[in-house]
């Protein structure tokens, strides 16, 4: 019977970059062990020999000529951001304090 | 006014294009409807709207009314105002998906759905209220509070599209667009007692329709009558370059299959019962009305055979496999970078790109969306994605084969849309699985990407609140949902004297 642990739903969360704090970790792992119990019954439905199907249409690679084409302006772009520095992204640091 | 706001789409445009009426006298009777009984602050309404664009609105409608003057060209539904599911991005009005981490945001370009709204000339009346990233069956999940089935205002209108149902069922809009990932658009039908569509996978464009699960959304219209649905499929769908996976074929005539079935005459069509999708734990109601159809349609000339998907009762387990590792991976876009909520975790000013996300991630995501994230993330992780993700791929071939030995019985498969009426709002709030089992019905057609509808069957015995019917069709073929489904509607509207919405209780204080 598979279990997610509250450590895991932790790491997971930590792989997904979520904070989650106590309270959710506690309500969260019980809950997606229910999930993970009802969805294990899907282990040997399939046989080896069928094959996966990611995508209802067979379609593959699909081109467009290599043109220019209108797009979004820079302030376009930019009017959502949460902060704006000389018409960029302005984000916060990005690599650790010794760096 | 307010008489007009009954009318269908149809008669609408038909009255528009006779000088009966004007866009701008429509579009207001429309928003004052709105007005009366979404968010009225003197008792409960139906909130189906997160956002209502009078001003836009009214100046689209001058447009038409413009255009018609002048005697310019006209698209079908030119003038008759509609609403916007807010998952799909509008040029100048706020888009959440109903989550707190888009509050605000004004997306600078329009989805592909919208811009053809527009270039038909209908009226964008305002966005409408869903689950948040359209992940639920009840519109409780929404960051805004949940939407009020209009039949029942203690009863949710179903999702993730609860919103663009409640409003068209409530005549706050006679067109609405919705999104359906694992029956988002037929269930809201089903449990307002509206018409809703799934098109084949591809056939109405994704571009600008924030992704839940690529491989599974679809656009497609929520309407009152098959009629209606066959005109607004016509104005959204068909090839859009800007989508890689939109089919570059033209659209069978839908309008024409509607009226064809109208007409009322199924022989020859072959309607194949789907015999796993009915049985314990299928509300009785829901199951009677199910049956009175299908002898309506015999009654017409069809040849009703029962076939057997076999796989489908595994369809949820699967769904909820594919879904969330698909949406995990989606919603990693939002990331406090670019746009969007960004929070910084208290005390920290100095704080790290990375544990800006987290915070943000933490503080704009509810719980059923941070649910499907862990659960996609678990599903996709090394060491379970074989036992998981990759045997619900598999699971998925062999609902597509189910699909295609029942399609060669039958030209239409039908079920009941949900297996039961609108519950109570907070019922299954906190039981994923009970909340889950709605789409039950649903999800296989996502799955193998073929189209469906639902139509209104009737009102169930134990509750008087309606029930749905499903028709499912091969892909590329969604004729014959309209065909079928209009045949239907056109039989019970005689049964019942009028349109079932005729039955629903005045929503207190407004006449409609």
């Amino acid at each position: 019977m598979p279990e997610i642990t509250r450590d895991e739903v932790a790491h997971l969360a930590n792989l997904a970059r979520i904070d989650l704090d106590d309270a959710e970790l506690d309500h969260l792992a019980p809950q997606l062990s229910v999930i993970l119990e009802s969805v294990a019954s899907i282990s040997g439905v399939a046989g080896e020999d069928i094959p996966p199907t990611s995508h209802a249409l067979p379609l593959t690679n699909v081109f467009r000529e290599d043109v220019v084409r209108p797009s979004l302006t820079p302030e376009q772009a930019l009017s959502g951001a949460p902060a704006v520095d000389q018409q960029r992204f302005s984000v916060p640091r990005i690599l650790g304090e010794e760096a | 006014m307010s008489g007009w706001i009954r009318k269908t789409a149809s008669e609408m445009a038909d009255a528009l294009a006779a000088g009966e009426v004007t866009s701008v006298e429509l579009t207001q009777a429309h928003l004052d409807r709105i007005a009366a009984v979404d968010t009225p602050t003197d008792r409960r309404g139906v909130h189906a709207f997160l956002h209502v664009d009078a001003e836009g609105a009214l100046a689209q409608a001058a447009e038409s009314d413009a255009r018609r003057s002048a005697g310019s060209p006209l698209s079908a539904l030119d003038g008759v105002p509609i609403a916007v599911k807010d998952v799909l991005a509008t040029e100048g009005l706020p888009t959440t998906c109903g989550s707190k981490i888009l509050e605000g945001w004004i997306p600078p370009y329009d989805a592909t759905v919208v811009a053809r709204l527009k270039a038909a000339g209908l009226p964008i009346l305002g966005k409408t209220n869903m689950d948040e990233f359209a992940m639920g069956s009840s519109t409780e999940h929404s960051a805004y509070g949940a939407t009020h089935n209009p039949w029942d205002l203690d009863r949710i209108p179903g999702g993730s599209g609860g919103g663009s149902a409640a409003a068209v069922a409530a005549f706050e809009a006679p067109l609405a667009i919705g999104t359906d990932t694992g029956g988002s658009i037929r269930q809201p039908g089903a449990v307002t007692g509206t018409v809703g569509v799934k098109p084949t996978y591809g056939g109405v464009s994704r571009y600008g329709l924030v992704a839940l699960a690529n491989s599974l959304d679809q656009a497609g219209p929520v309407t009152r009558t098959v009629l209606d649905s066959a005109l607004l499929h016509e104005v959204i769908g068909g090839h859009d370059p800007m989508d890689s996976t939109s089919i570059d074929q033209p659209l069978p005539d839908l309008v024409a299959a509607a009226k064809q079935g109208a007409a009322g005459d199924l022989s020859g069509v072959r309607v194949g019962v789907i015999k796993e999708l009915s049985g314990d734990g299928w509300q009785p109601g829901v199951i009677t009305r199910f049956q009175e159809s299908v002898d309506l349609l015999v009654k017409a000339g069809a040849e009703v055979v029962e076939v057997s998907c076999p796989h489908f009762v595994h369809a949820m387990a699967a769904y909820y496999l594919i879904l969330p590792a698909e949406a995990s991976s989606n919603l990693a876009k939002f990331d406090a970078m670019r746009y969007g909520l960004r929070v910084w975790p208290e005390g920290k000013p100095d704080a790290s790109a990375e544990e800006v996300m987290r915070a943000t991630r933490d503080a704009g995501f509810g719980d059923e969306v941070k649910r499907r994230i862990i659960l996609g993330t678990y599903a996709l992780s090394s060491g379970y994605y074989d036992a998981y993700y990759g045997q619900a791929q598999k699971v998925r071939t062999l609902i597509s084969r189910d699909f295609e030995a029942a399609f060669e019985q039958a030209d239409v498969l039908v079920s009941p849309t949900a297996p039961t009426t609108a519950f109570k709002l907070g019922e299954k709030l906190d039981d994923p699985i009970a909340m889950y089992l709605n789409d039950l019905a649903t999800i296989p057609a996502n799955l193998a990407g073929v189209p469906g509808i639902s139509v209104p069957s009737g009102l169930a015995e134990e509750d008087g609140l309606p029930a749905g019917f499903q028709i499912l069709a091969p892909a590329l073929a969604d004729d014959r949902c309209y065909r079928v489904g209009a045949a239907l509607e056109a039989a019970l509207l005689e049964q019942w004297g009028g349109p079932l919405l005729d039955q629903a209780p005045a929503l207190n204080g407004a006449d409609a």
